[in-house]
């Protein structure tokens, strides 16, 4: 996993309530045994028209969106299926920090374990953002917080443990290794 | 000991390490089933860092999200119509042969929906963490499990060390109090408390669906309630063991025998949330104020009765959704026109839902122009209701019976609508798309399903006289 540490970048925003997997990856592209290339697939019922080409009016598919790492969505973004496809489509894509007032628990979790950014901000904040697409914004996760263009700073909060994987670029499965004897203890213990 | 709930009495008895204010809980697993789906990257995962599964013996395999529903697919006496699906089937084939996992494959008597067979094999144990890289995994909490669906890298984790690192949810109680009417049914009250939770109600939660209502479901109906915990944003869904459960569990294959099911049941018995223990939050309703429902948006909260209005809101994203279903606000539900009518999945496709709709559709037919998919949750179901005739059923009314699978529910085997169709569904969700690019979803209980497979149009399935055989 890369190390997250700043970010600046545009805003691309998706104002919708209530987002679900199935809009940021269709089932019908989850029959692959890989994680590569799923950008192309990311939020295709919106993206494209039934004959596959892009439409226009999708706020991805703008100009002004091109280049952009921020998503900014409704309320309750990544609700629905575990597929954790959802995340790799949109780190593929090239999305690494996603904010909304409200993320799905599974999706929020996926998403930490990928290099993908979730930041819950408070309903003010995040109006502001919705009502702001393109927005210069910087993520700072060394210390939290989030620069608005004006400069001002919001901290945010997120899972420590979660944090400190981002930055340091390490995934959780070596954490969880290295607790294999305390694992196998227990299950001495509570004969398992 | 202060009072606990019995989500802290199984979490406290999984902690292999508790968690600190850096570091999440290290939670042990009892039980983690594996499908083709979410599961190839896993073993990839597992491959590129040179591990092994470790508990092959706590790792049960099925196949069933992009496993065809068509016989002759299913049977290769036909290639499959998607390659990719038969190269996900292949991978599981393979990855679970090569670790030593069980897999309850294709011409097995036991494969079906991995959400339906843990129960019936009696995988499924009271007090037990159940996981699995599907959401619906919540299933499972019928039986008074913590059961909680994962991403693909913590399958990962489970396979390689039987644990995951979890930060403790909190709890809701959901308190149904009173008696479900006549014509009822479990798929209607779940359908009744995501309206009242809405779709992120529970988020961070693990929901205790308690009360007299609740008591008296059967564990069918506790699986449908728990199923859908996820569709109210709920990690989780669980119920309280008692008699009921353990008449269930008794004598199946997997669930403990002999003097082993005596200490088992005594042990069950503790796992109720003590008197006095406290909730996060709670919620109530009443049992006896909720009709037969059916959605008629694109969120599982977007419900109201089969008799009623579409309620108009003043939001964006609502009206969205109702031009995208081609509903306006005030518009009756009843009569209006329906193309398919499916009735399967981890919520709906247990022997007691297949019953339910026969009821219904014994000796009527489908209205001309509907199709009808009926798919049996497991082949064990698949055997049962043949063997008391409700396939034939569903075939005489012009039906399809097919292979037991996940079909139209998410519709990754090719069991899809056509755009612009409606389709009336027992699954779990109707998000824009999920049967068919433009498909319109409405979900309701197997009755509703019959009674508008029957009517050709949104009915209320107590207008129609049940006939048992």
């Amino acid at each position: 996993m890369e190390p997250f540490r700043r970010l600046r970048s545009r805003t691309v925003v998706l104002p919708a309530t209530d987002i679900d997997t199935d809009q940021i990856i269709p089932a019908r592209y989850l029959t692959t045994t890989g994680r590569e290339g799923l950008g192309r697939h990311l939020f295709a019922g919106w993206r494209y028209a039934g004959d596959g080409t892009p439409l226009a009016d999708f706020p991805l598919n703008r100009p002004q969106a091109a280049g952009c790492a921020i998503l900014v969505a409704g309320r309750n973004f990544g609700c629905g299926s575990s597929r954790e496809h959802a995340a790799w489509a949109l780190y593929d894509y090239g999305i690494r920090v996603v904010i909304s007032s409200e993320i799905a628990d599974i999706f929020r979790s996926n998403a930490l374990k990928n290099g993908l950014l979730p930041i819950l901000v408070d309903e003010p904040l995040h109006a502001w953002l919705l009502a702001h697409p393109g927005a210069d914004l910087e993520i700072d996760l060394e210390g939290n917080r989030l620069l608005l263009p004006d400069g001002q700073a919001v901290t945010f909060a997120i899972e420590p443990f979660a944090r400190y994987c981002l930055l340091q670029g390490v995934d959780e499965l070596g954490h969880l290794l290295a607790q294999l004897p305390r694992i196998e203890a227990f299950e001495r213990e509570t004969a398992r | 000991m202060s009072p606990r709930t019995m989500f802290d009495k199984i979490w406290q008895a999984h902690q292999v390490v508790p968690e600190t204010v850096d570091t999440p809980a290290v939670l042990y697993v009892d039980l983690h089933l594996v499908h083709e789906v979410t599961s190839p990257q896993a073993f990839a995962l597992l491959g590129a860092r040179g591990l092994r599964v470790r508990r092959p013996d706590r790792t049960l395999a099925t196949l069933d999200h992009s496993t065809p529903t068509d016989a002759d697919e299913l049977f290769g006496r036909v290639p499959m119509r998607d390659a990719a699906a038969a190269g996900q089937i292949a991978a599981l084939q393979r990855n679970a042969a090569a670790a030593g996992i069980e897999l309850l494959d294709i011409g097995d008597r036991r494969r079906g929906i991995v959400h339906v067979i843990g129960p019936e094999l009696g995988a499924t144990q009271p007090g037990s963490v159940i996981v699995c890289g599907d959401s619906h995994t919540s299933t499972h909490g019928a039986c008074g499990a913590l059961a909680f669906g994962i991403g693909t890298t913590e399958v990962g984790h489970v396979l390689a060390t039987q644990c995951l690192l979890q930060r403790k949810p909190r709890t809701l109680a959901v308190n149904v109090a009173g008696k479900l009417g006549a014509g009822v049914t479990a798929k209607d009250l779940v359908l009744a408390i995501i309206g009242r939770l809405g779709v992120a109600g529970g988020t961070g939660q693990v929901i205790e669906y308690r009360g007299a209502a609740v008591r008296a479901l059967t564990m069918d109906e506790r699986m449908t309630v728990c199923n859908m915990s996820i569709e109210a944003g709920a990690r989780a869904g669980m119920i309280a063991p008692d008699a009921t459960t353990f008449e269930y569990l008794r004598g199946r294959p997997r669930a403990p025998a002999g003097a082993d099911w005596e200490r088992a049941v005594a042990a069950w018995s503790e796992l109720p949330t003590d008197a006095g223990a406290t909730f996060d939050r709670e919620m109530s309703l009443d049992a006896a104020g909720i009709e037969p429902m059916i959605s008629f948006g694109t969120n599982p909260a977007m419900v109201c009765p089969v008799g009623g209005s579409v309620p108009g809101r003043d939001d964006p994203s609502y009206r969205k959704a109702l031009v995208y279903m081609g509903f306006a606000p005030g518009e009756r539900l009843a009569g209006k026109p329906v193309d398919v009518v499916f009735i399967g999945s981890c919520t709906n496709s247990r022997l007691s839902d297949l019953r339910a709709a026969a009821a219904l559709l014994r000796g009527r037919r489908v209205a001309a122009g509907i199709r009808l998919l009926v798919v049996p949750g497991s082949e064990t179901v698949r055997r049962a209701a043949e063997a008391e005739g409700l396939a034939a059923v569903f075939t005489a009314a012009g039906g399809e019976w097919r292979e037991p699978g996940c079909s139209m529910c998410l519709g990754m085997n090719g069991d899809l609508a056509a755009p612009g169709q409606y389709v009336v569904s027992t699954s779990n969700r109707n998000f824009e798309g999920r049967q068919g690019a433009g498909v319109r979803t409405l979900l309701a209980s197997p009755a509703t399903a019959a009674a508008a497979a029957i009517a050709g149009c949104i009915a209320d399935p107590r207008e129609f006289a049940t006939r048992e055989e």
